[in-house]
């Protein structure tokens, strides 16, 4: 019972601390964030077809992220 | 034969870029070529992509792709077959709905070749919060095929006759997260569930018979479910660079457990963006694979796809993206022109070069182990407007 207390008030003290968390980079602050050359993937159609090329010949599918595989070829 | 057992993904990944962010895509068109060409096989072909969005709430797109697949694969040379040639045609339309700071997508793909059918539909839904430093995205994507198997005589097609039907679904989930001023990250989980008819039907296992080589069609199970995690993380440099890591686990219902790895290093220098990337790739093998069995219908499961085996590969990719001077097309705000050069060196660690000239040299079960390198191609051109 004790420890289910102590669970409990540990809950209680991360939720209203997860509460008081702000947003630490403002919008005017994402200037290099915004920049074309970080984008994940800046061709997604190109991106694409590099992925469906691995996915024909690996085995691993999935959580491609910015852009997907495609069918499998001989 | 080309197989599209996968092809959903296809419709799913327009779904996961457009999803990354609270404004739409922005209206373009890209015109692209792409080519690879390594083991024996050469396969090209356009991809002609179309984006237009209406009063910043709706984009639409669509996108036409081709392979024009020739040569002879190892499976192919070991089965004492020779060139063959193929096509396979896809057609993919979607759109984007935004509101708020949430965006909803709904796509659809048809891949067609004669002897594959696919149709597939994804839908994804991704919403900004906490001041816009996080994205969170859904997708659900499903794909029907109806695989068919070519008779052939003579090297020509005689006949084509139906060998069952395949349903692939992908659930997806991705949270991308500002850290800071520098530096995203990002978290994608996907699970796939397969369940049908899930071989290659042209391919076969061998076994020892006496002291002659036996051959039976492949068995799979008629199932396979599979979970992929990937971490990835782009950071912005000192000075204007940009460096990307990526790292992903895999592991399915068939015992196959893969990871992979990717850093690349961006670079732009007046109109130009240089790129260029080293990954890497390892693969354990299936439960049911085996080089050579050594009786007929040894287990319940065959499988000789070297795609199953136990292999490793590496990619070097060197590229870039040149900004074209506006003059030359007035109506568009941006035109690039982009070449990227990958060239990925694929090592077999228990599927064997089994070509009948191999076999009769070294015997069977000790030819050398499987390699070859691949170069792709992608050349295209963007035009933003």
């Amino acid at each position: 019972m004790l420890c289910l207390k102590r669970f409990v008030l540990i809950i209680a003290a991360a939720s209203s601390s997860a509460c008081s968390i702000q947003p630490w980079v403002q919008s005017h602050e994402r200037g290099e964030l915004a920049d074309p050359i970080m984008a994940f993937e800046r061709h997604p159609a190109s991106t694409r077809y590099i992925n469906h090329v691995y996915e024909a010949r690996e085995s691993a599918r999935g959580a491609e992220g910015g852009a997907g595989g495609g069918c499998g070829c001989n | 034969m080309v197989v599209t057992r996968l092809l959903c993904l296809l419709a799913a990944l327009f779904l996961s870029v457009s999803a990354s962010a609270t404004v739409l895509p922005e209206d373009q068109s890209e015109v692209l070529y792409h080519r690879y060409q390594g083991g024996g096989i050469t396969i090209d072909g356009p991809s002609v992509l179309v984006r237009k969005g209406f009063k910043d709430k709706v984009s639409v797109w669509g996108n036409y792709y081709t392979d024009n697949i020739s040569g002879a694969s190892i499976d192919l040379l070991a089965q004492g077959s020779s060139y063959y040639e193929e096509h396979r045609t896809e057609t993919s339309v979607g759109a984007d709905y935004l509101h708020g700071r949430t965006i909803m997508s709904l796509s659809g793909t048809n891949s067609s070749e004669r002897d594959y059918e696919a149709n597939s539909f994804a839908f994804g839904l991704s919403q900004a919060f906490f001041g816009d430093m996080s994205t969170l995205s859904l997708s659900y994507s499903q794909g029907n095929d109806d695989v068919r198997e070519n008779i052939y005589e003579d090297g020509s097609i005689v006949d084509t006759i139906d060998r069952g039907k395949a349903r692939h679904q992908r659930y997806g989930l991705g949270l991308s997260q500002i850290i800071t001023r520098k530096l995203i990250v990002s978290f994608n989980a996907e699970t796939v569930v397969d369940d049908g008819f899930l071989n290659n039907p042209y391919r076969w296992v061998r076994y020892l018979d006496g002291e002659n080589l036996g051959r039976e069609k492949e068995k799979y199970p008629a199932s396979r479910n599979s979970d992929a995690f990937a971490l990835r993380a782009m950071y912005y440099l000192p000075y204007r660079a940009a460096l990307k890591a990526e790292y992903r686990i895999f592991s399915d219902s068939w015992g196959i457990e893969a990871s992979n790895w990717e850093l690349r290093y961006i670079h732009p220098w007046r109109d130009w963006i240089f790129e260029a990337k080293y990954r890497a790739y390892e693969q354990g093998q299936a439960d049911f694979y085996s080089d050579l069995f050594p009786y007929a219908d040894a287990q319940e499961y065959l499988a000789r796809d070297k795609e199953l085996s136990e292999f490793s590969d590496s990619t070097l990719g060197l590229g870039f993206s040149y900004d074209w001077d506006q003059k030359y097309l007035s109506w568009a705000d941006k035109t690039t022109l982009n070449f990227y050069w990958d060239y990925i060196n694929f090592d077999y660690h228990n599927f064997r070069e089994n070509t009948p000239e191999n076999t009769s040299e070294y015997g069977s079960g000790n030819e050398p182990f499987y390699s070859f390198g691949a170069h792709v191609v992608r050349a295209f051109i963007s035009v933003a407007y």
